[in-house]
């Protein structure tokens, strides 16, 4: 039960050292609000509607595929900088590692998931 | 209003208060002064230079600065290029949207007076101080990366001379 009580310690510093930040900022910060400063942010454009708008959650499923590319970049990072010392075996390696992940590309695919319907 | 504005008018009721404004200020503004974040406002060949001054041969961030891609989390705007009459109403209301206390930079020819469209353009604005007000102008078109640092510099000094109670509430 000891170990846990340093996870505590750290969860109330965590806790404790943003609430003292955000009190700090509270007292020096100049408090002016106006219509014109409280507007949206739009890159300068004049916002149409608000800003709590709904994503189509259609979007959903290129998230999770954009997810496996993601994870792929991950990987390919540290091999390309270490390509030089890794030779051939790492090379085919990667060219599986990549097909795998290109089989499952194909397989969302042939299920329909990339038509936008 | 934050709270520390207000300091000076208690502190000057203690005898020897003014101590405690003066280094709250010392060090308030020191903070503020080495901490600039700047908005990231290039239109035209002024931000090429802009880029360059942000890039490791000049390491704008040795003073403290960092381009912010909002204007809620910048001190500071370093309006870089031709403001056109259109462009005019967006650069308010990026002024008007950045946290306070706000200062600006006027950056090149274009944003001090017109620059080279001064005679011929219809539909440029001559100068930005037309809009906003300017705190530093670095002239030159475009100004090298050295002048830019030491618009910036001045802007610095220009902070640590503040005052608590210079701050108005609008």
């Amino acid at each position: 039960m000891t170990e846990y009580l340093a996870v505590l310690v750290f969860i109330i510093l965590g806790v404790g050292m943003v609430l003292v930040t955000f009190f700090l900022a509270r007292l020096i910060r100049p408090h002016n609000p106006y219509p014109k400063k409280t507007v949206n942010y739009e890159c300068a454009e004049l916002p149409i509607g608000t800003s709590w708008i709904q994503f189509n959650n259609r979007f959903y499923i290129f998230a999770l595929i954009f997810v496996v590319f993601d994870v792929e970049a991950v990987f390919l990072i540290p091999w390309a900088v270490a390509f030089g010392r890794l030779g051939l075996f790492a090379l085919v390696e990667m060219v599986i590692f990549i097909l795998i992940l290109f089989y499952g590309l194909f397989y969302a695919w042939r299920k329909g998931v990339l038509k936008w319907v | 209003m934050g709270i520390i504005r207000k300091v000076p008018h208690y502190a000057e009721k203690i005898p020897g208060g003014g101590i405690i404004t003066t280094a709250l200020e010392t060090v308030l503004h020191q903070a503020q002064a080495k901490s600039l974040w700047y908005l990231l406002f290039g239109t035209a060949c002024c931000a090429i230079e802009l880029m360059c001054t942000g890039a490791s041969r000049y390491d704008f961030d040795r003073l403290g600065m960092i381009y912010r891609a909002t204007p809620r989390q910048s001190d500071l705007i370093i309006v870089a290029g031709t403001i056109t009459k259109k462009m005019a109403p967006r650069l308010r209301r990026l002024y008007d949207q950045m946290a306070e206390p706000r200062y600006v930079i006027a950056m090149g020819g274009c944003t001090i007076s017109g620059g080279p469209f001064y005679y011929d353009s219809y539909a440029v604005e001559k100068g930005i101080d037309h809009i906003i007000p300017v705190d530093i102008y670095i002239p030159g078109c475009p100004p090298r990366p050295e002048s830019l640092l030491e618009g910036c510099i001045h802007l610095q000094e220009k902070i640590k001379k503040q005052k608590l109670s210079d701050w108005q509430e609008k």
